[in-house]
């Protein structure tokens, strides 16, 4: 388990209380689970996610990531519709560890409400909160 | 399990460990409120040869089968059981009270359950099978459960009328708590599901279809395939005679997404309709869906194969709330019993055994036919067919298990109010043509 100051959390991105970043790029955002949680959950071994096409509100559960030692629930850091989901996780999971704010990416989503990104944590406000 | 008394000084060596004084002391925790206050008030103790008496008296007041032409099926199969199976699977290694699944100690039984699954993936002709489930009924209200996490757009589970009474009250059992509806697909005047009345449902998450059905009869499995993909819903097809496999076409060749059977048939015995063995199949699509145990072969750290419980990530050991099924008990004594039948008659054994079936119960049909019952449908059945009986049947029934020691038939009218008269029969290996003569002319 990687302590705190290990943890590898860009400036960039946003964060949610679930542990899932998002990061707007034109009229798409993109989402994945973060660092700490991709280190918590361990070795990744599957990872289900919605079609393209689903739509969901912010806080939904949209998917679940599966570990040798347990599954968790996702949840939608804003309200939208999914546009992509990362094809190359169905053979290649372990992406989500190796590099979870690249190759291991898991939703695109058409946001209803881009505003809904101000309501998500910054880096500093993240790290606060994972401090307690 | 061996059956190991404590001596007075074992009880004390265990008690200094767990840093008791007394028995009583050990259970401490337990408020007096709900302790037993006056003894269990049991009768006076018997000697080993007294009590052999008094059980053996005991057990002779129930009618089983043992002595008696069983004619009934219905969910519950008098098969022959052979020698080997009771022998093999009383010994220890195998009946024990603790579910070994450890794989550091428990490899023979993991391998046991992987050879099972193996059989049953085999039999069914799907791609994977769970460790084994309570009997068919939980078996297909898990299904039925997939169906419904899989389409969550869908509130309602069809299943046909045909599914066993049983099985279909278990999946309302299910149901009842969670808002989802069971929605019954009525049958048509041969026997069989009405695919029509199937067509024209919506809001399903999944078709359920039980082939052999209740009355016997085999469905047309390709045609619920048809619509269930029109509809893009789950196929589930489920089963309570699991020796028809033995000449019929298997469910996965008909395309099911799911199979919930009941596998009593395969050695093991009807003690008063339980336990039962629960058969679970999917496709590897559902892999992740699957409830319950699943045991698969892996590789220890120096490269031999070895046996583990896999993709339990979902189950209530893990996460109570949110598990797939809260059911993880499998039938392991009867999942062996089934492994130990399935390798002991093999692939041809099965096939000669399931045509005796059939070729008994086509015998019986036309044997019932000339003694005055009326065939009501014509479908293909396997080893189970409905008559309608004569008028004084009902009389001659009773005095039949009273007089001659025979079951002849199950009275349909309790399970399906328009079928007064009508009795659904059975035969099996066991039944011989002389039995089915000499019926014949009693009710005649």
């Amino acid at each position: 388990m990687k302590d705190i100051n290990e943890l590898n959390l860009p400036e960039d991105v946003k964060y949610t209380k679930d542990h899932e970043w998002a990061k707007a790029d034109g009229d798409t955002v993109t989402i994945g689970i973060n660092d700490y949680a991709q280190d918590q959950l361990g070795e990744i071994v599957f990872v289900e996610m919605p079609a393209v096409g689903d739509s969901f509100s912010a806080e939904d559960e949209f998917g679940s990531v599966e570990s040798v030692k347990a599954v968790s629930e996702m949840y939608m850091p804003i309200s939208g519709e999914i546009v992509a989901i990362n094809e190359d996780l169905e053979d290649a999971p372990e992406n989500v560890n190796e590099d979870c704010y690249q190759s291991g990416w898991i939703i695109k989503v058409k946001p209803s409400d881009l505003s809904e990104m101000d309501a998500l944590m910054d880096k500093a406000a993240y790290l606060e909160m994972l401090k307690g | 399990m061996r059956y190991l008394p404590h001596t007075q000084e074992d009880i004390q060596k265990m008690l200094a460990v767990a840093g008791a004084g007394s028995l009583d002391d050990l259970f401490k925790t337990i408020p007096d409120a709900v302790k037993v206050k006056d003894g269990l008030n049991l009768p006076e103790p018997m000697s080993e040869w007294e009590l052999n008496d008094y059980m053996e008296k005991l057990a002779s007041e129930n009618i089983a089968c043992k002595g008696y032409t069983c004619l009934i099926g219905a969910g519950s199969y008098d098969h022959y059981i052979p020698a080997i199976i009771p022998y093999l699977v009383s010994r220890s290694e195998f009946a024990t009270a603790y579910t070994p699944y450890q794989p550091e100690v428990s490899q023979g039984t993991l391998q046991g359950i992987y050879e099972f699954q193996t059989m049953v993936t085999d039999l069914l002709g799907m791609d994977i099978a769970t460790a084994s489930h309570y009997d068919c009924g939980t078996a297909l209200a898990e299904c039925a459960l997939i169906a419904l996490r899989k389409n969550k757009k869908a509130d309602k589970i069809a299943v046909s009328d045909l599914v066993h009474p049983s099985h279909r009250e278990i999946i309302d059992t299910y149901l009842k708590p969670t808002g989802y509806e069971m929605v019954l697909i009525p049958h048509t005047k041969d026997g069989l599901t009405d695919m029509t009345a199937l067509e024209a449902m919506d809001g399903i998450a999944g078709v359920a279809v039980q082939s052999p059905n209740f009355f016997g009869h085999i469905e047309d499995l390709a045609a619920v395939k048809k619509v269930a993909d029109a509809k893009k819903i789950l196929f589930i097809t489920s089963f309570t005679e699991a020796l028809a496999w033995g000449i019929l076409k298997n469910p996965g060749s008909f395309g099911a997404d799911l199979v919930a059977g009941e596998g009593q048939s395969l050695g093991i015995a009807k003690t008063f309709g339980g336990p039962g063995l629960g058969l679970l199949a999917g496709t590897s699509k559902l892999m992740r869906d699957l409830p319950g145990r699943l045991v698969g072969r892996a590789k220890d750290s120096n490269g031999d194969d070895g046996y583990v419980l896999t993709l339990s990530t979902r189950e209530q050991h893990i996460r109570r709330e949110r598990a797939s099924s809260n059911i993880c008990s499998n039938n392991g004594l009867n999942a062996m019993t089934a492994a130990m039948y399935l390798s002991t008659i093999g692939k041809i054994g099965i096939r000669e055994i399931a045509q005796l079936n059939h070729d008994k119960a086509m015998y019986l049909k036309s044997a019932l036919a000339g003694a005055g019952f009326e065939p009501v449908f014509d479908p293909p059945f396997f080893n189970e067919f409905v008559m309608k009986a004569p008028r004084d049947f009902n009389r001659k029934r009773i005095d039949l298990i009273n007089r001659q020691c025979v079951f002849a038939g199950l009275d349909l009218a309790p399970y399906y109010p328009e079928l007064t008269d009508h009795y659904l029969f059975c035969a099996t290996e066991k039944v011989s043509k002389q039995q089915m003569d000499q019926l014949a002319k009693e009710v005649a």
